[in-house]
């Protein structure tokens, strides 16, 4: 690619500096990180737990695919293996894809896209960040002290009665790192009331602040079910009282709905910050507002109000009535909405703007193909019919992984890459991260495309072996993960060399509107000199022109 | 920054914040901001509460119209003389409570302290007399998984009970298991708040909240007044169940 076709801006690197005084070197020492209200150095703290949690989950996922290979279960016993996929699950889903992007893009960016100092409450925020990193250490010390084989699902009367793993362990582990995600939406649902500066009305907020809103709200109000239902699991396995147990009286069917309350809304948590991610990105290198702004900052809310009336759909097959899984089949439907209010917003955002394909933008290209495929699948599940023929089997797999995997992990990547250098103040490099995207897109559709095929012939999910017919495919799905894992360990390796080689990357590399690109990379701790005052919409480009017009050389 | 457009807010916002006191926040504008911000944290900390004793309010709803009979059975064997009390004890506590931030909104240290000690104190005469009535249960064998046995329901002693079949007794253990459960969630709020208390009367001793900035006071109060409220709910829910046979 030619530098023409590049909207980077970067300063003469013969005599660019970072600036002198920035919030990474403000103080300096272990204590100064550890008990930090700054957050900037939250989201760093975050950023450094989350991407452990991401490699211990992974290398689960590596163990699971490598299992597969074969028919028979020749690496893994059968009750390991469910071991394996069980940590897998938890680990992915509760340690790094709920806090991914709102943990620390959030943390780091939302303050300064509305002109605030720093979340409503720094103190809550550093104990958010220790709540999380005690709840992974009780789900680390549940793996080491010999594991846990109720899936991520703690599907009762199995997890209450005939499991004999730590259970329990693993379940106060998801209830306190819930905490820190129930803080976490509580400050910034806070501080985007609270705090925006002057001028920065709701209309002017940037998509990624209404992105996390919603999600905030799921987070604020699902969490908390969630922690309930584990507590009554964890009693129920303790001390024996009965109130999922049919012995006693109970019903299994109340814990898959308390569940299925939280988790359903959980793939919003995940999946919202990644929509958030993703218009900021679309909007800066196609050098275009979004299109239908308001059409976007809704459906996020939409999503997020809708997402608490499906839950029932993962229960078609459990013995719920058949007139409430037609409702909840409808409403299904009706939540696919709004997602693809949000695909046909950005592809108009496309359409005829200048577009350029620095890294992130490759990221959220795999981000908008490999959603919209996870999208729709799901509303083939949503339609009870199909849904009886494909549930438990790899259609789901493949589901939820192209969502998640294809749509969340791809927005994480565009994101970190996209402000790596507002984070850092300097750039990662370039050719390596564009075959990084390649690579990490080529390796996905390789995995989890094949997963389709396999679900829709009848492969169940979650067993340690299979029937040879099945190998074929299950050889390309592994072969596809080995060049995803390469797809996820180059950045590992360039984004920390960028530290020290990569370009000084100035205020504004993109050429973006947000507030944040306004300021010196890295920001001041207290993120703005004075308080800015707004008085342009977001994403608007010839405000940045004129900007640029009257831009005085020197920063901070 | 020289924008024209991120200009800096100069006039009202600052005249507002005058000489900044030393409780304002760096990150805050002013006061006012400071407080709206906390109170409305507390609020939306509370509607996650709300959530939380929710989705066992959900399974007490389902349960009770599943199994009438045993939730009745049950219901009447708990001490209605001692749930009264009990909650007569915390309404007295939410009224000390307030008249602990009312005596820090007159700045009057000392009525503060005392306030607060005596919401503490009503706060463990709570707790104890809750640990009486599960006492009862265990020697009841009351407690489904410890101790429980169906006799008492299948042949009560009580001559004004109802004998239950023995398939809806056993029934009587979801009764129990949501009785431990939400009294129980609802024990360690309680805890938790006296926890709090415990630090509130420290700080409070040494000058705090009776210098105008009392919203560490002001918040509390509500987490206090919640969990009142959410006793408020469980005592007939739980108690007083067709008690009138
Ligand atoms: C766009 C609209 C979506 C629809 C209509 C949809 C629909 C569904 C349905 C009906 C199921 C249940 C299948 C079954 O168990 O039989 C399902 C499962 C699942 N979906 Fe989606 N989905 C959507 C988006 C998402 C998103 C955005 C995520 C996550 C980021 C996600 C994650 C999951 C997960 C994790 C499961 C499987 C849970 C399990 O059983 O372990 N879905 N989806
Ligand atoms: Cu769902």
């Amino acid at each position: 690619m030619s530098s023409a076709n590049t909207i980077v801006q970067l300063p003469d690197q013969s005599t660019a500096q970072l600036p002198r005084k920035h919030y990474l070197n403000q103080e300096l020492g272990l204590k100064s990180w550890l008990l930090t209200g700054d957050h900037k150095r939250i989201a760093m703290l975050y950023l450094f737990s989350i991407t452990f949690f991401f490699f211990i989950g992974g290398a689960f996922a590596s163990l699971i695919r490598l299992q597969l290979l074969t028919p028979g279960s020749d690496l893994l016993a059968p009750d390991t293996y469910n071991k394996v996929f069980s940590m897998h699950g938890i680990v992915m889903i509760f340690l790094f894809l709920v806090p991914s992007v709102p943990a620390t893009l959030g943390n780091f960016l939302i303050p300064i896209m509305i002109g605030a100092k720093d979340l409503a409450f720094p103190k809550i925020n550093l104990l958010s960040w220790y709540l999380f990193v005690a709840g992974g250490l009780f789900i680390l010390a549940a793996m080491i002290l010999g594991g846990v084989d109720t899936g991520w699902t703690f599907t009762t009367p199995l997890s209450t009665h005939y499991l004999n793993t730590h259970v329990v362990t693993a379940a106060l582990g998801i209830f306190i790192a819930g905490f820190a995600s129930i803080l976490t939406g509580l400050n910034f649902i806070v501080t985007i009331h609270r705090m925006r500066a002057p001028g920065m009305t709701w209309f002017r907020l940037p998509l990624f602040v209404w992105g996390h809103y919603a999600a905030s709200i799921l987070m604020v109000l699902g969490t908390p079910v969630l922690a309930i239902t584990l507590v009554l699991v964890a009693l129920e396995r303790t001390i024996g009282i009965g109130v999922f147990d049919p012995t006693k009286g109970g019903d299994p069917l109340l814990f898959q709905h308390l569940f299925w309350f939280y988790s359903h809304p959980a793939v919003y948590i995940m999946i919202l910050p990644g929509m958030a991610v993703i218009s900021e990105v679309i909007s800066t290198f196609s050098r275009k507002r979004i299109f239908g702004y308001t059409a976007v900052a809704f459906s996020s809310v939409a999503i997020a109000i809708f997402g608490f009336f499906v839950w029932e759909h993962h229960m078609f097959i459990m013995g719920v009535s058949n007139y409430s899984a037609l409702v909840f089949s409808l409403l299904t439907m009706l939540v696919a909405v709004p997602s693809a209010i949000k695909i046909f917003n950005w592809s108009a955002t496309l359409y005829k703007g200048s577009i350029t394909f620095e890294t992130p933008m490759l990221y959220a290209f795999g981000f908008l193909g490999l959603f919209t495929i996870g999208g729709l699948t799901g509303v083939f599940l949503g339609s009870m019919g199909m849904d009886v023929h494909l549930t438990e089997t790899y259609f789901i797999v493949a589901h939820f992984h192209f969502v998640m995997v294809g749509g969340m992990l791809m927005a994480y990547l565009a994101g970190m890459h996209f402000w790596w250098p507002k984070i850092t103040g300097r750039m990662y490099p370039e050719a390596i991260s564009k075959l990084a995207a390649v690579v990490t897109f080529i390796g996905f559709i390789f995995t989890f495309f094949p997963q389709f095929i396999l679900g829709y012939l009848g492969m169940p999910r979650r067993y340690a072996s299979y029937p040879p017919e099945f190998q074929v495919l299950n050889v390309l799905s592994t072969a596809g993960a080995s060049i995803l894992a390469v797809g996820y360990l180059l950045p590992m390796l360039y984004m920390p060399w960028s530290l020290k080689y990569g370009k000084i990357a100035g205020n504004n590399p993109w050429q973006a509107t947000g507030l944040e690109w306004q300021i010196t990379s890295p920001p001041l701790t207290e993120n703005f000199v004075e308080t800015p005052i707004v008085d342009h919409e977001a994403y608007d480009y010839e405000w940045l022109a004129n900007q640029t017009e009257h831009e005085v050389k020197t920063v901070g | 920054m020289d924008s024209p457009a991120i200009a800096t807010v100069n006039g009202e916002m600052q005249a507002e914040a005058h000489a900044h006191p030393a409780y304002l926040r760096h990150h805050f504008e002013t006061v006012e901001q400071q407080r709206e911000a906390a109170s409305f944290g507390m609020w939306l900390f509370l509607l996650t509460e709300v959530m939380f004793f929710g989705g066992m309010f959900m399974a007490y709803l389902i349960y009770r119209n599943w199994y009438h009979a045993a939730f009745v059975a049950g219901s009447n064997t708990l001490n209605i003389w001692l749930g009264t009390i009990n909650t007569a004890v915390l309404i007295c506590s939410s009224f000390t409570m307030a008249m602990a931030v009312y005596s820090a909104e007159k700045r009057r240290r000392k009525s503060l302290v005392t306030y607060l000690i005596l919401t503490i104190v009503l706060g463990l005469a709570f707790l104890g007399i809750k640990a009486v009535e599960y006492a009862e249960k265990f020697e009841l064998h009351q407690v489904p998984g410890a101790s429980f046995s169906i006799e008492q329901f299948v042949h009560p002693t009580d001559p004004k009970a109802v004998a239950l079949a023995p398939d809806m007794a056993e029934k009587t253990q979801v009764y129990f298991s949501l009785y431990f459960a939400m009294t129980g969630m609802h024990a360690l709020h309680m805890i938790i708040g006296i926890s709090i208390l415990l630090i509130l009367v420290v700080r409070a001793l040494g000058g705090a909240y009776t210098e105008g900035h009392m919203s560490t006071i002001e918040n509390f109060g509500l987490y206090w007044h919640f969990v009142d409220i959410v006793w408020i709910f469980l005592f007939p829910l739980l108690y007083l169940i067709s008690r009138y046979r």
